[in-house]
């Protein structure tokens, strides 16, 4: 493998990653918050399906984004009405919420498929693109990469040293005490459900906005579950989760790579190396099971119901 | 499978029992007055531009010809296995005549179902399974293959050319040959390189698998997956590319250069006036170039005149018969001989490839 193979296959990385990486680090909010909701893919696919058919009708990709996120947003206010206001149970719901989704973005989009757009471009940011390797590697993806990296500082910095993060993991712990503390719990669940509904329409926006700039139907291809397992194996830890849809991104890539290097193995053992890598190195670091536990929102899935 | 009609699946079934009885009775009713009631099961969704688009438009044509003598319903995104079985008994029983399933996977469950309604027939594509209410048909795409291959061959400039594969299956691996074939009659110098996809349809690692290729030298690519992500990245990277199922254009203008695509309406046309008439058998079908079911879309003006000339006469000669893609002297991977000039490989021969020609690169995996 020559340096230039190398430094494609870290920038391939990144850009497979993206998607993975913005809708885990929105259901990591929501969970923090003890809501489980499993409509991921449904959000995704409704902001897919919204983003491109603004960006086509506007001519203006941050039209497309702007309303893929509001869609997503949408999305997820409608979950959280039935799932926190009305009290029914999260994983039905959010089932619920995929099917619903996979639908009628099929039913939107039947109109849009067969239209091609031009996506999104790379930026390549001044100076920082010119720093060899690094530069090809890091700084010349399109706007919604360095977006992802922007909203991972900002979580990763919410959970690590905020206000804000210590309040949605209170509500996330034990609602009941936050609540008797005089926490809004409502308030904040339905915000950090709204977050990820807003993360899932933004990764939709750049599956049918940049990835590949087109729709079709059920485009996600799955991402939506492996990001929600990626939570999980990340054990609810930014960085982890980054890691995750990182290694997974490299994993999917390498499958690819080695076959054009004539790697003899059987292309379908290779096809399982993405899920097998990252369930490894994931529960590699977090060996320690107590812990991994103690990780786990205390009220995840449960409902919340003020006592009187 | 779209989530949505399982959805809807689902709340049918309790009422399957109850439509037994009732599409058996239909059945036995009809008269000719009656439209013919055809259904389709369909793989995909209908908006997914490849396989079951071609299908569907397919059932469009049949409804345009012959109006009000038929009606046409079909379930789009059935997955293959258990679930395909339950749908296809239930169309059967909901009074459907006709039932066309589209998708290899369907094979089991659809001879299964014909057993159970001997009055119903049924056409499943791209199987080998037959019974006395069930027919195969497919299309010898492999011959649009060859076309493509020689207009791939014309005009690469690095002599590789890239090939994004999903499983390897004999239809797929006849398709790489074909395209092999004709690439490397137009350019003895072009060898092909293949990487499995492990998916039918994901456009994001379509496209990943596309920039590999692209990465490797190729400059001209095709698919046999079903989306149209690799027009796209290669009219991103300035390369060219040959679509798959239908004509992919829209997607890359400038790189789109042709596509092998499905035509098959005159073929769904042809089965229903059968069964109107009642003169169907179950019979094997292949139809290919000859009889339209498989054709190429119109070359992109980048395409010089020569070739264009090129791909016609090929184009003539197979519709004449005379030239029949795998003429002898065609040579496997290792360098064997595999049939003499002056002969061709047989059908059965090709149903069951599982062999690499000579040009195309790297270890063929065992399925």
């Amino acid at each position: 493998m020559d340096a230039d193979l190398i430094i494609n296959i870290l920038y391939a990385t990144l850009r497979t990653g993206t998607p993975l990486l913005l809708i885990a680090l929105g259901e990591l909010v929501c969970e923090k918050s003890g809501v489980l909701n499993l409509g991921q893919e449904g959000m995704v696919l409704m902001g897919a399906v919204t983003g491109f058919m603004a960006a086509v009708v506007s001519g203006s990709l941050f039209t497309g984004v702007l309303v893929a996120v509001l869609c997503g947003i949408g999305m997820a206010l409608l979950f959280g009405f039935l799932a926190i206001t009305l009290v029914s149970n999260q994983v039905a719901t959010g089932l619920a919420l995929t099917i619903f989704g996979g639908g009628l973005s099929a039913f939107l989009g039947s109109s849009y498929v067969g239209i091609g757009i031009e996506g999104f471009t790379p930026w390549e940011l001044p100076l920082l693109s010119e720093v060899p390797v690094l530069g090809k590697i890091f700084f010349s993806h399109d706007p919604l990469v360095y977006v992802s990296w922007i909203l991972f500082i900002a979580v990763y910095w919410c959970f690590r040293s905020s206000r804000a993060g210590l309040i949605i993991r209170a509500v996330g712990e034990n609602p009941e005490a936050a609540n008797a503390l005089g926490m809004r719990v409502f308030l904040v669940r339905y915000a950090a459900v709204a977050f990820g509904g807003a993360m899932a329409g933004l990764a939709g926006a750049y599956l049918s906005l940049a990835y590949t700039p087109l729709w079709t139907e059920g485009m996600s291809a799955g991402r939506g579950w492996i990001a929600l397992a990626l939570v999980v194996f990340a054990s609810w830890r930014p960085e982890r989760v980054l890691l995750g849809a990182y290694l997974f991104g490299a994993a999917s890539i390498l499958h690819l790579v080695l076959q054009g290097l004539g790697f003899e193995a059987s292309p379908n053992l290779l096809a399982m190396l993405p899920y097998v890598a990252t369930i490894l190195v994931l529960m590699l670091i977090a060996n320690d099971a107590i812990k991994a536990r103690l990780n786990t929102p205390f009220a995840l899935g449960k409902p919340f119901r003020p006592q009187l | 499978m779209n989530p949505m009609q399982r959805f809807k699946n689902i709340i049918k079934r309790p009422l399957g029992s109850f439509a037994v009885a009732a599409g058996l009775a239909a059945i036995a009713a009809t008269v000719n007055a009656d439209p013919l009631k055809v259904g389709f099961i369909y793989v995909g969704p209908t908006g997914d531009a490849g396989w079951t688009y071609s299908h569907d438009l397919g059932r469009q044509y049949v409804e345009a010809q012959l109006g009000d003598k038929v009606e046409t319903s079909y379930v789009e995104s059935v997955s293959e296995g258990a679930d395909a079985e339950r749908v296809i008994h239930q169309m059967a029983s909901k009074g459907h005549e006709l039932i066309f399933t589209t998708s290899f996977g369907y094979m089991n469950p659809t001879l299964k179902v014909a057993k159970r309604f001997p009055k119903v027939v049924f056409e499943h594509a791209s199987g080998y399974k037959r019974a006395k209410n069930m027919g195969t048909y497919f299309t010898r795409a492999y011959q649009g293959r060859y076309l493509t291959g020689l207009v791939a061959g014309k005009m690469t400039k690095t002599n590789v050319l890239g090939y994004v594969a999903s499983f390897p299956i004999p239809e797929v691996i006849r398709g790489i040959n074909a395209f092999t074939k004709g690439a490397r009659e137009a350019n003895p110098d072009v060898t092909v390189k293949v990487v499995w996809a492990s998916t039918w349809y994901d456009p994001a690692k379509e496209r990943e698998a596309a920039e590999t290729l692209i990465l490797q030298n190729a400059d001209v690519l095709t698919q046999h997956t079903d989306s149209a992500a690799i027009i796209q990245s290669a009219q991103a990277k300035g390369v060219y590319a040959i679509g798959y199922h239908s004509d992919m254009s829209l997607y890359g203008k400038d790189a789109h250069l042709t596509a092998t695509v499905h035509n098959w309406g005159p073929l769904y046309l042809e089965k229903a006036q059968q069964v109107i008439d009642g003169s169907w058998k179950a019979v094997d079908l292949w139809p290919g170039i000859a009889e339209g079911t498989t054709d190429i879309a119109p070359l992109n003006a980048a395409v010089p005149e020569e070739v264009k000339q090129l791909v016609a006469e090929k184009k003539a000669a197979i519709k004449a018969g005379t030239l029949r893609v795998f003429d002898g002297p065609v040579v496997n991977q290792k360098g064997e001989m595999v049939v003499p000039a002056g002969e061709s490989l047989e059908d059965a021969a090709l149903l069951g490839m599982n062999y690499y020609l000579q040009g195309v690169q790297g270890k063929l995996p065992q399925s």
